[in-house]
């Protein structure tokens, strides 16, 4: 699956994220900010739940009406000389991006940050073909030069790393010379990406919502990145989600501001910028064509279920800046490019259950995510969902869970069994046992006191208690 | 095409529709911000929202507004300047700006000879179409005689800001654009210069477009 990060088991990535302290501290401090900054945001609005709901209702009736406003949108972007193209798999993406590149001869790809193409994996295919592409998103940017290390966090990709490892990178890779100074090392990647940009032949985007009424496409940055993608190279390639799209400009404009204000705090990005078809007669630059591959990739088995809500996502991370669980062990652990909540409920819909049938597992389903969600998805539920599928269905849980309930079914069923282990219990693992905390538990209880005591048993059992209670 | 969209109606658990209504949305909470302020209401917020952005806002009428800036370029380092090809700079006075040495007019005979010239520039300049005061964004509907690259190449962007375009926010803006018959194959919201915190969170201006944004308001236009 094109969108998993790592290898290794779960509980194996959740070890390493654990452990290292530079990403738990970032982790922490960018939730922090990114939460505090999205709250003022939110307040100074003063009517912040009417704009959730407004927010709600645009994106379940697109969702919908999905196929007309994908119709919609298909015929209004080929009205203004646009090509588009419905991709059903990720292999069906990949071949025809490929391909026109192939057909343009190309050798030099300029791409702006984008969770589909990262999803099917399109970076890939197109070096394969022996295309040099480059992100153009700083925080990407650094991650691609760091030898593709994979990004940890939807819209902070590169939150996981410090400015002395970026500082090394630059120097080992890149010929930097400088400091540490994030305004130094910036400055270095502008001088080499302006250069990229003037160059290039292709320019890749991702799109954060397509408006049906005009076959337009809008691009939301602070860097102004995906402007200089658009406006250089001759031939321009925009890859969506089919889900990301908004039937008139006006419902774009609110799940605009959605985004914004609920990813990083701010009424808008520095550079919104929309565009509609290829460059118009007699301007000078833009792209000469332009192309728009809309990618299912197993979107559309999430329609009509019941987990269809998780298709109101506009990807602005607030949910994974409000996580307990993200913040203890950090975007890579879950394995997808889709971290936290979302990553949770997204991540085993379109990737299996055989891959991630843990995410669901990795929550408190304390609903803090569902609380944050700007488009109110009840992610919090639908984790449970996933829980219910897993365990009802699929006959899936994981098998330290499975064994666990076998074993407590066991022992449980049996009158005598439940007598006898009970009663053996404190004395079982009475060598574990300080002052009434179990700090290294044996067997099972392993994975519990890596982390945290557990109580030992009591010495009287309920039972007894309660018969000698019955007796007095 | 079929086979896909055909797919999602089946899914979606019907035929495809031929038609359909977009609802009145319950909600409006869009419409009510800075509902009845007046333009110089407006342009108090516009201003308080600058201090936000790292955007130094000048305010300046057609008399001076030359001069005014001939100074905002010198403080930014003077030219080269790269600006569009706006019958608007004639109307407001800057003809005699533009003949200056170190102006570049984008000129659609010279074709890519403009991106270079902007490439080069030391500021960039536009008019705003629309100006938001909510956010304190300025709006660009760009077109053959005012190019992309003008507000992104160039070290500093300068916005030229007639007072009569200011309105609370973005929604008034989507509803002129879809007035518009032909939507421009590119229209730019930009609020400020160009920043990223994609280091240790740490907010960096200047990335990629313009390190250095200013407005000059024009309030008697």
């Amino acid at each position: 699956m094109a969108m998993k990060i790592n290898t290794g088991e779960f509980h194996e990535r959740v070890e390493k994220g654990i452990h290292n302290t530079f990403m738990r501290g970032a982790v922490a401090g960018a939730q922090e900010r990114l939460r505090t900054r999205r709250l003022e945001a939110a307040a100074e609005l003063g009517n912040w739940e009417q704009w959730r709901a407004l927010g709600e209702e645009i994106r379940k009736h697109t969702l919908e009406n999905l196929d007309y406003y994908l119709m919609q949108l298909s015929e209004n972007v080929k009205k203004r000389g646009g090509h588009v193209f419905f991709a059903q798999t990720a292999e069906e993406a990949n071949d025809y991006i490929c391909r026109v590149v192939e057909s343009k001869q190309a050798k030099k790809i300029v791409k702006s940050k984008s969770m589909v193409t990262e999803e099917i994996h399109m970076n890939a295919a197109l070096e394969k073909l022996g295309c040099e592409v480059i992100e153009t998103d700083l925080g990407e940017y650094i991650l691609q030069v760091d030898d593709h290390d994979p990004p940890s966090h939807i819209v902070a990709p590169a939150l996981h790393k410090n400015k002395e490892q970026i500082r090394d990178v630059f120097q080992e890779k890149l010929a930097y010379t400088k400091t540490e100074k994030p305004e130094e090392l910036a400055l270095h990647a502008r001088h080499m990406l302006r250069h990229e940009y003037m160059t290039a032949d292709v320019g890749i985007t991702g799109c954060n919502f397509a408006v049906a009424e005009t076959g337009s496409i809008t691009l939301v940055t602070n860097e102004g990145n995906a402007d200089l993608v658009t406006a250089l190279p001759k031939t321009q390639i925009t890859v969506m989600g089919m889900e990301r799209i908004v039937p008139t400009f006006e419902e774009m404009e609110v799940l605009v501001s959605l985004l914004t204000r609920s990813a990083v705090g701010q009424k808008l990005t520095s550079y919104i910028t929309v565009l509609t078809g290829p460059r118009d007669e007699g301007e000078v630059d833009g792209p000469e064509e332009f192309h728009l591959v809309i990618v299912d990739n197993g979107r559309s088995d999430i329609l009509g279920t019941e987990f269809q809500p998780v298709l109101q996502c506009i990807r602005c991370a607030a949910c994974v800046n409000v996580c307990p669980v993200y913040r203890h062990i950090g975007g890579h652990s879950y394995g997808s490019i889709y971290s936290g909540p979302i990553g949770a409920v997204l991540s085993p819909l379109l990737g299996g259950y055989d891959d991630y049938k843990e995410l669901p597992y990795a929550s408190t389903l304390c609903a803090a995510c569902t609380e944050a969600c700007p488009v109110k998805i009840p992610l919090h539920e639908l984790l449970l969902k996933h829980r219910q599928t897993i365990v009802e269905r699929e006959g899936k849980a994981p098998i330290s869970e499975k064994l666990a309930m076998k074993a407590f079914g066991l022992g449980a069923a049996s009158s005598m069994l439940y007598k006898l282990g009970s009663k053996i219990a404190p004395t079982a693992v009475h060598p574990f046992t300080i002052n009434d905390r179990i700090s290294k538990g044996p067997g099972p209880l392993k994975a519990w006191t890596d982390i945290r005591e557990f109580p030992a048993p009591e010495k009287e059992r309920f039972r007894d208690w309660f018969k000698q209670r019955g007796e007095e | 095409m079929e086979a896909f969209l055909q797919r999602l109606a089946s899914r979606l658990g019907r035929d495809m529709p031929t038609f359909v209504e977009r609802p009145q949305w319950k909600h409006a909470p869009q419409q009510t911000v800075f509902q009845g302020y007046s333009q110089d209401e407006l342009l108090a917020e516009l201003k308080k929202q600058c201090t936000r952005i790292h955007t130094t806002l000048v305010e300046t009428n057609t008399a001076e507004l030359q001069q005014t800036i001939e100074q905002v370029i010198d403080a930014h380092g003077g030219g080269p300047i790269v600006v569009a090809n706006d019958e608007r700079y004639e109307q407001v006075g800057l003809s005699s700006f533009l003949k200056r040495e170190d102006v570049h007019v984008w000129d659609v005979s010279l074709g890519r000879a403009n991106i270079e010239a902007a490439e080069k520039a030391n500021v960039g300049m536009t008019f705003s179409d629309i100006t938001l005061a909510k956010s304190g964004t300025v709006v660009l509907l760009n077109h053959h005689n005012q190019g992309r690259t003008i507000s992104f190449l160039p070290k500093t962007y300068v916005a030229i800001i007639p007072k009569s375009t200011i309105v609370p926010r973005m929604t008034q803006a989507a509803s002129i654009i879809r007035e518009q018959k032909h939507v421009p194959s590119c229209i730019n919201f930009i609020t400020g210069p160009s920043n990223s915190a994609d280091i240790e969170m740490n907010l960096v201006v200047g990335v990629h477009g313009p390190m250095k944004a200013t407005y000059i308001v024009i309030t008697d236009c």
